[in-house]
């Protein structure tokens, strides 16, 4: 399953996972935090979703678990071609089988063997009105882009999809990169991982730079707006600084997802202060158990140092994978069940070797095998990516700041 | 079938295209028809009128920083914008042969990255991207970026122009089936390296300028596929499209290279009275008391806040010094404007806000159907405009009315298409084909 192995050869024997036996029955994972609400419970929407809920009522077996399913997002950065449609097959694909989200990678830089690479956030842009509930999480680069221009970006990214919008942050730290800009020398990646959290930070004060109800459309006075729900973000950075506010007003989850590959040191300290998602990449050697938890534990004990409560960044195991058969599908759910049963991870982030061939096996296979164990939902309860993640829509820290203030 | 050289050879087609509704108080948002600026649901909503419509293209503009009044947020109208280049990605979803334009900053953007993001739009949509080049640039809005600053107006048009030029270079530059290097050394880029996109579906995504100044035309003559003007009054309009289109020759371009096409306002009514009538409505709608005493402050440059709207003029002169807006045109000459106001006001017995209404420019189109379609055929035919670009006053429905009641008259007139003929956006307006890289000729 992992890429540099054969065929139809199942991961669990070779030590990635505990995988002995059959498929253990479900435990419940430790005491997590972050509880979603029971199922059955509707979830509080803060923003009105537009579709009825098109999904069958929910199993039976699901009010047993009031604890946050075990979360499966897939990458589609193999995929070919320069329209839209094979995208829009495998997101439409990722969401019958009720997939959290859907990554897509990018880069400033010159194209990967020769080969045509779109804008990701356009790309996710194109297949939000062709999907319902999929999350759209594409790579947004902080090196080159004007932290204004991603703010508004990722936010307008939510508002087109309704709420079901992330963005991966990531750097260019490349030579090459910075010769298509002509605009600064490629930097060192202390350097650039810093600028990025940066960025991540300005970003989201833009996004709280208006507060919910700051549209008042107020006929006896005149005024469309409350001015004073609008904020400066007067943000002052190492190398930029943002004057604010945002041009697009506080978009539906009000901050869409952060996610950062905190697989590394530099970019985990960025995750551990700003993500709300962490990927952690399993290493293809040795012990890939015992090098999550280490990564895992590192993550979480800097986030609590950065100050940050409940919850913290989810942690979401990221590997590569080739399914040819039935028998790789369901490895691959004991793999999934067993790192959740441990509360290793959050979840998995799945990026196939071929995503027409592994996509379907995927859904086909291990999801129902997820499903039947308990792990996995069978139907959305939710509309916006934070609820499917069952991480609480963000207050303003402005309008906190201000009823602090009165108070 | 009518095809655009067929029953009706000789007789000029129009182009249309539709912007959404915009942040300034043209856009009336107190009417109880109005809906969300923001909702994706609203722009689905115009584009697929547009599109219903056989429009040439759907238009969104672009500011960079909020408005504001006495240094403060402006809040008399409508405010708060998606970015526009991922909102028409969105749309292209929900369209098929519509024309997407959006409005880009080239002084607050890079080449490389504006010029990936285009293509990615480009073949997202099948050959329908458009990009409206502003160069609006001042230390206000420069707050907001890293560049920050100010460039003047001869600075703005030639890094606007070597933006165009470097982004035709990049999309160039990947011919055929794999990229070749790039490099580009001029006044305002010195980049290289090799592009990432394939050459777009309609190799350059057309390019729309809005400027007015004689810098401005001459950009639009050497580089712009369309005009975007502010010239919607037939004497105005044939002035400025007979200067525009003069300047085309030094660059070996011919008059039907590049489309002119007027912002312009359409009211329509059952009968002309009841237009002349809907028409006064939505400018009294447009200018509220509060938008009356702001719109006055403008010009006089000074904080007016105690005077009664539906009163006199003050009797103070303006302040040509003062600075009360931030993010809009200034007023050229405010005494001049003043004086003007107050022998209007005098004559006619006008209070601030009557006053204000009867100076903010009439609607450019007012009339039964009938009469409204034969105006536009009457300014095209005469050359004042190639087309126009629709400006609702409400959203989203501000024009349901012109594409069921309009658009089937101007078919009729042979003045309009009755089906798309092509798949881009370059072959809605007639343009020719991009030139293809020299590289890749014969
Ligand atoms: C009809 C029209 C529409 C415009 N729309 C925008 C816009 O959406 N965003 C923007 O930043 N500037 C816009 N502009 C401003 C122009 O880009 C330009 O900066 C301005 O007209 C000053 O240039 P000039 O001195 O050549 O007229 C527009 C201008 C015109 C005439």
């Amino acid at each position: 399953m992992f890429e540099d192995r054969g065929p139809g050869r199942s991961p669990v024997r070779e030590g990635a996972g505990p995988g002995k036996g059959p498929p253990q029955a479900h435990r419940p994972p430790p005491r997590h935090p972050r509880t979603c609400a029971p199922y059955p419970t509707p979830y509080p929407t803060p923003y009105p979703t537009p579709y009825p809920t098109p999904y069958p009522p929910p199993a039976k077996d699901l009010h047993a678990h009031p604890h946050p399913p075990l979360h499966l997002s897939v990458a589609l950065d193999r995929i070919a071609g320069h329209g839209a449609e094979p995208y829009l097959r495998a997101a439409r694909l990722a969401e019958r089988g009720r997939l959290d989200f859907v990554t897509l990678g990018d880069s400033l830089g010159p194209p990967r063997r020769g080969v045509s690479r779109l804008d990701a956030l356009a790309v996710l842009a194109r297949i939000a009105p062709a999907t319902e509930r999929i999350g759209l999480v594409p790579t947004v680069t902080t090196t080159h882009t004007e932290p204004f221009h991603v703010s508004s970006a990722v936010s307008t990214l939510d508002w087109v999809s309704r709420g079901r919008a992330g963005w991966t942050v990531d750097v260019s730290a490349d030579e090459a990169a910075a010769r298509h800009f002509g605009r600064r020398a490629a930097a060192p990646a202390a350097e650039l991982w810093r600028e990025a959290g940066e960025v991540a930070d300005v970003v989201a004060r833009l996004w709280d730079s208006w507060e919910d109800d700051a549209e008042i459309r107020d006929t006896a006075t005149g005024r469309f707006i409350d001015r004073d729900k609008l904020h400066y973000v007067d943000f002052e950075g190492t190398g930029f600084s943002v004057r604010g506010p945002a041009i697009v007003p506080r978009p539906p989850q009000g901050h869409p997802v952060t996610a950062v590959d905190a697989t590394d040191p530099l970019p985990r300290a960025v995750a551990a202060a700003h993500a709300d998602l962490a990927f952690l990449r399993v290493p293809r050697h040795g012990d890939a158990t015992r090098a999550l938890r280490a990564a895992r534990d590192d993550l979480r004990r800097r986030a609590r140092d950065a100050g940050r409560g409940e919850p913290l960044p989810l942690v979401v195991a990221s590997l590569p994978v080739a399914l040819y058969a039935a028998a790789d599908a369901v490895a691959l759910a004991d793999l999934a069940g067993a790192w959740y049963a441990d509360g290793l991870v959050d979840g998995l982030h799945l990026r196939p070797e071929d995503p027409d061939r592994d996509l379907a096996l995927l859904v086909d296979g291990t999801v129902p095998v997820l499903q039947h164990r308990g792990l996995l939902r069978s139907f959305y309860p939710g509309g916006t990516l934070r609820e499917h993640l069952c991480l609480p829509r963000p207050a303003n820290r402005y309008a906190r700041a201000l009823a602090g203030g009165t108070a | 079938m009518t095809h655009d050289h067929g029953a009706h050879r000789g007789r000029k087609r129009i182009h249309l295209a539709a912007h959404f509704p915009g942040v300034n108080n043209t856009t009336v948002w107190a009417d109880p028809r109005s809906g969300s600026q923001i909702d994706f649901s609203s722009f689905v909503h115009l584009a697929r009128t547009a599109e219903r419509g056989l429009f040439d293209f759907f238009f969104l503009a672009e500011g960079l920083r909020l408005r504001e009044h006495h240094g403060r947020v402006h809040d008399l109208d409508v405010v708060g914008r998606p970015e526009s280049l991922t909102l028409l990605s969105a749309l292209a979803a929900v369209t098929d042969r519509l024309g997407l334009a959006a409005t880009v900053n080239a002084t607050f953007n890079e080449p490389y990255e504006l010029a990936r993001r285009l293509a990615s739009l480009d073949h997202l949509s099948g050959g329908r991207a458009a990009w409206n080049v502003v160069t609006s640039s001042d230390a206000f809005t420069g707050e907001n970026f890293r560049r920050g600053g100010f460039l003047d107006r001869a600075d703005r048009y030639t890094r606007a122009a070597e933006s165009v030029a470097t982004a035709r270079e990049l999309w160039d530059s990947w011919p055929a089936g794999a990229p070749r290097p790039f490099a580009h050394h001029g006044r305002h880029f010195d980049i290289s390296g090799t592009f990432d996109v394939a050459r777009p579906p309609q190799g350059h995504p057309v390019i729309i300028q809005a400027g007015d100044s004689a810098e401005g035309r001459e950009f639009a003559a050497s580089a712009a596929d369309v005009v975007f003007s502010r010239h919607g009054g037939l004497d105005a309009g044939r002035a400025f499209h007979a200067d525009v289109k003069r300047r085309l020759g030094a660059y070996g371009r011919r008059p039907e290279d590049l489309k002119i096409m007027p912002g312009v306002t359409v009211v329509l009514g059952d009968t002309a009275a009841e237009a002349q009538e809907k028409a006064a409505e939505i400018r009294r709608q447009q200018v509220s008391p509060q938008t009356a005493l702001l719109t006055l402050e403008q010009v006089w440059g000074r904080d007016l806040s105690a005077y009664d709207p539906d009163g006199p003029l003050p009797d103070i002169d303006p302040d040509p010094a003062g600075d009360v807006a931030h993010g809009r045109v200034r007023v050229a000459d405010p005494l001049a404007v003043a004086a003007r106001w107050r022998a209007l006001a005098e004559a006619k017995g006008l209070s601030i806000r009557q006053t204000v209404i009867e100076t903010s420019g009439r609607q450019s189109f007012i009339g039964t159907p009938g009469a409204v379609a034969a105006e536009m055929a009457e300014f095209v035919a005469k050359g004042a405009a190639d087309g126009f670009i629709l400006v609702p006053h409400l959203t989203p429905g501000g024009l349901d009315d012109f594409v069921d009641r309009v658009v089937p008259l101007l078919q009729e007139r042979g003045a309009f298409r009755t089906e798309y003929t092509g798949t881009t956006l370059r072959e809605h307006l007639g343009l020719p084909a991009a030139r293809q890289p020299d590289h890749v000729k014969g």
